[in-house]
């Protein structure tokens, strides 16, 4: 708790000043979670599909289970820690290629329109607007049950997640870099658009592109985990965090632990990317909100 | 002005037009309505007779023609399950879910404003970090992580109140707490930085060194002030509120447009989904719009757009 308060107190943007102490619990956690995630196929003790019909529904240690499946099983004696690493593996990694796709795609148009101007930059704030209209959740329903359900689609949908932000954060950085005297320059020396863009504008904007991302990454989670709970998500046999607390939904009171255990996850991690974000923020750009 | 209206109104009428056509076309190509209604087996002149009378066998482009017609005689299109009016059935979930939808957003403002306010004018306090923990932590609990942990508690143990349904108005205690605290949450961090700021202005020390009382600053110089982000925010949320439900009412088996949009999603029913997608868009661009107008309203210095 006081780690927190240490977190949000820390807030002028002096330089070297230490990092408070929430901030290096939350890197923790990120990177515990990053480990569990690379190394889930060693860390996990049974497959996530074995089953244990003698085992079923055993409560976690300290609550009357065995050792032998620390966090307790599911209805078909699924071992819920293992499901619980592979989940973490799976979230993880969907909301990571989702936010660098939805960051590129973003970035780019943001950019486009920046380049463009005129009718361009027209049709992608008209986009913008569109996106910004449409609930992501609606959005995801609706094509994820009509287009049938793969990992890829997910991935691309959630990308859709945030990048008009990341489009409208691009745009005004690259509006506002272009009249600054370092491109004027680069541009009267005669350079191509790929030498000024790539070379010049992204160094000079990917601080706060990189907060943009960082503050999208826990609501891709979360968006997820949501689709996931409804049963649209990650399809069964594999698994997600979202996944198991709307399957562990059932067991609610004969079995809570199912749920439960990935709830914690789901909010610590969620919580812990907010808050590296949060300080990321007020370090490189305490100019997006 | 006048001319800022009337661009505002043309820009929100052309992105409701965007994503209804977006949908349209989308719905249209990903499943054959007659093979999802009639069935994977029916005979070829059952199908085609089928897509006859829906009008199916047009070119894509003429049916968004007639579909557009349609909407602006009133038609939203029947369902392609029992061939209802579609209109009435979302209307009638959309009452639904405004009845936990409305509470809810009223107690997260209410909330949600006086902690913000609150956390502010205690600055860099204990108290202040106490409720800005508070928010980060509602803020950061999924709906439907914060709702079946409510369940877990005050209906599984405790058994206070029912699990799910609709029955009575204790069935809504527990969303409209669910709902509301993730709104409170974000409005307490947008309160709390917009007071902040509004605090740090040169007028604020003008006023507080002519010898205004302190509690004359707040209320009469730093609120309204402060108020103008705010009532953006809960602008975009009044906007949210038809499809900010979706998990929640799944979580408590509640009877709205969120269940609605799911099992027609579920059916295919492509008329339904067609109409919620609609009303859900023409919310948010209305909520929008009526936001923009309001920054002129309450901010003179944005007269002429916020372009």
């Amino acid at each position: 708790m006081t780690e927190l308060a240490s977190a949000s107190a820390a807030r002028p943007a002096t330089r070297r000043r230490p990092i408070p102490r929430g901030v290096v619990l939350a890197f923790g956690w990120i990177l515990l979670m990053i480990l569990v995630g690379a190394f889930a196929d060693v860390l996990r003790p049974y497959s996530i599909t074995a089953l244990d019909l003698s085992a079923r529904l055993t409560p976690p240690i300290g609550f009357g289970g065995p050792i032998t499946h620390p966090l307790g099983t599911d209805e078909l004696g699924r071992d819920v820690l293992s499901r619980l690493i592979v989940s973490i593996r799976v979230s993880l990694l969907i909301a990571f290629g989702a936010t660098v796709l939805g960051v590129f795609l973003g970035g780019t148009l943001g950019l486009v329109a920046a380049h463009f101007r005129g009718l361009i930059e027209q049709i992608v704030l008209m986009l913008i607007d569109a996106q910004a209209a449409l609930p992501f959740i609606i959005l995801a329903l609706s094509v994820l049950a009509f287009f049938g359900n793969s990992l890829a689609l997910l991935i691309a949908l959630l990308a859709l997640y945030g990048w008009e932000r990341h489009a409208r954060v691009a745009r005004g950085l690259a509006l506002a870099a272009s009249t600054q005297g370092y491109m004027l320059a680069v541009r009267q020396l005669g350079a191509g658009p790929w030498r000024l863009y790539v070379h010049h504008m992204l160094p000079n904007i990917s601080a706060t592109m990189i907060v943009s991302a960082t503050l999208a990454f826990p609501e891709i989670i979360l968006a997820e985990s949501g689709l996931s709970f409804l049963g649209l998500g990650v399809q069964p046999p594999m698994t997600s965090l979202g996944n198991m607390v709307g399957y562990g939904r059932g067991y609610i009171s004969s079995a809570p632990w199912i749920l439960l255990f990935p709830s914690i996850v789901i909010v610590i991690t969620t919580l812990a990317i907010s808050i590296t974000g949060d300080w990321l923020r007020d370090r490189l750009d305490p100019t997006v909100s | 002005m006048l001319l800022f209206a009337t661009k505002r109104v043309a820009r929100a009428i052309l992105t409701v037009l965007i994503v209804v056509g977006c949908a349209f076309a989308a719905l249209r190509l990903s499943s054959d309505p007659a093979l999802v209604v009639l069935g994977p087996d029916a005979p070829p002149s059952a199908v085609a007779a089928f897509r006859a009378a829906w009008g199916l066998d047009q070119p894509l482009w003429q049916q968004f023609f007639y579909y557009i017609a349609g909407l602006l005689r009133g038609e939203f299109g029947r369902s392609l399950l029992n061939g209802a009016d579609v209109l009435p059935l979302v209307g009638s979930r959309v009452l639904v879910t405004l009845e936990i939808m409305i509470p809810a957003l009223a107690i997260g403002i209410l909330v949600g404003v006086s902690a913000g306010a609150y956390a502010a004018l205690r600055h860099n306090t204990p108290k202040d970090r106490l409720v800005m923990m508070g928010a980060v932590a509602g803020f950061t609990v999924p709906h439907f992580v914060l709702g079946l942990v409510l369940v877990l508690i005050f209906a599984v143990h405790l058994g206070w109140l029912p699990s799910g349904g609709n029955d009575s108005w204790r069935s809504a205690i527990l969303p409209v707490v669910t709902l509301s605290t993730g709104w409170a949450a974000v409005l307490a961090r947008f309160t709390r930085s917009s007071v902040v700021e509004v605090l740090g202005q040169p007028y604020i020390r003008t006023a507080s060194a002519k010898g205004l009382l302190w509690r004359a600053v707040i209320i009469r110089h730093a609120l309204p002030n402060a108020a103008i982000p705010v009532v953006t925010t809960i602008g975009f949320m009044v906007g949210g509120l038809l499809a900010g439900a979706v998990v929640t009412e799944s979580v408590f088996s509640w009877p709205g447009l969120g269940q609605l949009i799911v099992t027609s999603v579920a059916a295919r029913d492509v008329a339904v989904v067609q109409c919620v997608l609609l009303l859900v868009a023409t919310a948010m661009v209305l909520s929008n719009m009526t936001v923009d107008f309001l920054y002129t309203l309450l901010d003179p210095r944005l007269r002429g757009g916020r372009h």
